[in-house]
């Protein structure tokens, strides 16, 4: 088939799957979930400031028995859950194996449905205190 | 470095130093990696030479920074294109209508400069997203609500000036209806205020929207002809209680009067919460799947047939299983008493149509508990968050996403007849095209008077298949016109065809437009080409 051929069906996903008000449980839901308790340096702590604000929306924790809809996905995680398979943590607060050009290059390139961030939203310096927190369990 | 369209390049370094100066070395942005930040995540030219991109970003802080750049634009005739946060993912994302225009991204501007409790109604500067907004609110305890579209990175501002929607109450969920007054740097760097606001100390600046004399605020959305530095929005006062209800109508024709009288409902003030249509029947793993139970095997094979073709025996299979045909969540915010007894009201309207069964949704008392926030689609409580990019975005089901999607999405008659025909006409136009033929599509209720559908169009990196997607897409902009359809909002890709469906009177209208244009901009400097209208000297230059 034609790649053309997959766009009404898709449309229909689109029709309904932003609809419906029902969806979802998770006792631990708060907008931007805080993950771990580590004691961070403050360039460690801005890091994770800045992946509350930016990141935790789609790669924070998934909601777990969940009935099926849009407030029960976290479309970050779950696209590195189907990506890995297990392989590698789905949440890129748990990864250890994270470099700083690696984030670098999917936080100013995209990929998929995530947009590139400009240095508006994301000044070089946040880049730099993002990558920090990201890489701060791996080993040496 | 790019150099914009018609500028010689000794001009644009001059005004590039004067940006610089203006706002300060760091934020003016002209190295190819920096300006390609400004890309059309979901562009459908991506990667082809006509994609539409910046050549530099300028990124100021205060309204006075943006008077002197535009005044420094319109000095040098540079083409530029405001962007309030940027994240208009599906019409265009943060790059220009007119590729190598200079961005002028207000992110910076992040102030909330008030939040009125007493009034309900905000005021705020173009940078300040729906996410920003709504932690102010429940940072200092404000009990109001704020009504978000997904995604809740974008802004007021900018979601409004495009002309976006939301999911709560009729009065809130149009984002530009619920605008109250505006600031605005015209192309010269002049500062205007709209409605009240022009009146030197006005006191109900973001109270009564129309001031005196012309109201102008309609003339800034979707179009180029200032650069919003400003804008006040009403606010939901927190309502005391939510709750909503379905009703299932046994055959396929009871979609007429389920939309009839969803309509008296909602124009009577009886439901004001946005309604969801669905179909309980073909949700059964069929084209309206969303989880619903697998079908069994008669249902697949009925499905499995041109649905125009056995409309009747899904009639029959529907009633043998007592499965509603379609269905329509109401959804009430008022007083706890009231929301009961007006969808006791409701149902009474609904039993006009035989066999119509209702199931009770869900009752909170607001504001909802956190445990309660993990049952709901949070936006449907003011909450903002980016769920809904897993639409697109890679998961079990979906194993090889695409790189993002368009929306072709026309505005149809709010009756249950318009949604058979446009299901007729789609059907064909999808047959014609070669694509996929949809079974059944339903629309969308965002606007209380139109329905809405929203086809996706994925986009990808694979430049031949996006082209026979653009050309697919115009082709459906002007079937849907030849039946009277116009789209509500479009990607800079389709804008001009889009627009020029609109063309009643020998186009009177993008005339009008056009001497608006030409008399406010003469230079043509603002945001050239959006939605179809051109300043004259490319006007002429296209012939
Ligand atoms: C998964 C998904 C779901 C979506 N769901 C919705 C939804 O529910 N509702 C909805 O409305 N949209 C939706 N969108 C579309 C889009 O993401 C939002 O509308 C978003 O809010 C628009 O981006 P923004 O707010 O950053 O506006 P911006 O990108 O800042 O602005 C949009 C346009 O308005 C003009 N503009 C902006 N600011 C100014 C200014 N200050 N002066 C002059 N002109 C200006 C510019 O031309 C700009 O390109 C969705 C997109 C995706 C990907």
């Amino acid at each position: 088939m034609r790649r053309a051929g997959k766009v009404l069906l898709a449309a229909l996903g689109f029709v309904l799957l932003g609809t419906g008000p029902a969806t979802g449980q998770d006792s631990s839901w708060t907008l931007f979930p805080s993950h771990g308790q580590e004691s961070a340096t403050p360039i460690i702590q801005r890091g994770k400031e800045v992946f509350q604000n930016l990141c935790s929306g789609c790669h924070g924790p998934v909601i777990k028995n969940a009935s099926p809809g849009i407030g029960a996905t976290m479309p970050g995680t779950d696209a590195l859950a189907a990506k890995y398979k297990g392989a590698k943590p789905a949440m890129l607060e748990e990864r250890t194996d994270l470099t700083p050009q690696f984030i670098k290059i999917f936080v100013r390139n995209g990929v998929s449905v995530m947009p590139r961030f400009r240095k508006t939203e994301l000044s070089d310096a946040d880049m730099e205190a993002l990558s920090a927190y990201l890489t701060r369990n791996n080993k040496p | 470095m790019k150099i914009p369209p018609g500028v010689s390049a000794g001009d644009f370094a001059d005004a590039i130093k004067q940006f610089e100066d203006a706002v300060g070395k760091e934020w003016v942005f002209t190295s190819d990696e920096d300006v390609a930040l400004y890309r059309d995540a979901y562009s459908p030219f991506w990667g082809e030479a006509d994609e539409l991109v910046a050549s530099a970003a300028v990124a100021p802080d205060t309204v006075e920074q943006v008077q002197k750049v535009v005044r420094i634009a319109n000095h040098y005739k540079i083409p530029i294109y405001p962007v309030s946060t940027g994240k208009d993912l599906g019409y265009g994302g943060s790059a220009p209508t007119y590729s190598g225009s200079v961005v002028l991204d207000l992110k910076r501007m992040n102030r909330i400069l008030e939040v009125n409790e007493q009034n309900a109604y905000a005021l705020v500067e173009p940078g300040v997203s729906y996410f920003d907004l709504y932690r102010y609110i429940q940072e200092k305890g404000i009990k109001l609500w704020v009504d978000v579209p997904d995604p809740g990175w974008g802004s007021p501002i900018g979601n409004s000036l495009d002309r976006g929607g939301g999911y709560l109450t009729a009065l809130y969920r149009n984002h530009f209806d619920s605008h109250c007054g505006m600031e605005v740097v015209l192309a010269n760097g002049e500062l205007m205020r709209t409605g009240m606001g022009a009146m030197p100390g006005a006191q109900t600046w973001q109270q009564y929207k129309s001031g005196f004399g012309p109201w102008i605020d309609g003339m800034f959305s979707q179009s180029n002809f200032g650069v919003v530095t400003k804008m006040g929005f009403w606010l939901l006062p927190q309502p005391d209680a939510y709750l909503s209800g379905t009703v299932m109508v046994p055959k396929h024709e009871d979609l007429i009067p389920m939309i009839d009288i969803l309509n008296w409902l909602e124009n009577t003030n009886c439901t004001t919460g946005m309604p969801f249509l669905g179909s309980p029947l073909l949700s059964r793993g069929g084209p309206l799947s969303a989880g619903g139970p697998p079908p069994d095997a008669e249902l697949t094979a009925l499905l499995a047939k041109p649905i125009a073709t056995t409309l009747n025996e899904l009639d029959a299979y529907a009633q043998k299983k007592g499965v509603g045909f379609f269905s329509c969540t109401l959804s009430f915010y008022g007083a706890a008493e009231a929301n009961a007894a007006n969808w006791e009201f409701a149902k009474e309207k609904f039993s006009a149509i035989p066999g119509a069964k209702f199931v009770d949704g869900q009752s909170y008392k607001l504001p909802l508990t956190d445990e309660q926030k993990g049952n709901v689609n949070v936006p449907l409580f003011g909450i903002p968050s980016l769920r809904m990019f897993s639409i697109g975005a890679r998961s079990e089901a979906n194993p090889t996403p695409g790189n993002g999607h368009i929306w072709f999405a026309p505005i149809i008659p709010r009756t249950g007849e318009a949604i058979f025909e446009a299901n007729r006409v789609f059907t064909d136009a999808a047959k014609e095209l070669n694509l996929p033929v949809p079974s059944f599509s339903l629309p969308t209720c965002y606007w209380e008077r139109g329905f809405i559908y929203l086809f996706g169009f994925p986009i990808t990196h694979d430049i031949e298949a996006n082209k026979r997607n653009r050309a697919a897409f115009d082709r459906l902009v002007q079937i849907a016109a030849q039946h009277g359809w116009g789209e509500y909002r479009t990607a800079p890709a389709h804008q001009a065809s889009v627009m020029d469906t609109y063309s009643f009177n020998n186009h009177a209208l993008l005339h009008f437009h056009e001497t608006v244009k030409d008399a406010i901009d003469p230079n043509g400097i603002l945001s050239a080409g959006r939605y179809g209208i051109w300043p004259k000297h490319l006007r002429e230059a296209k012939g």
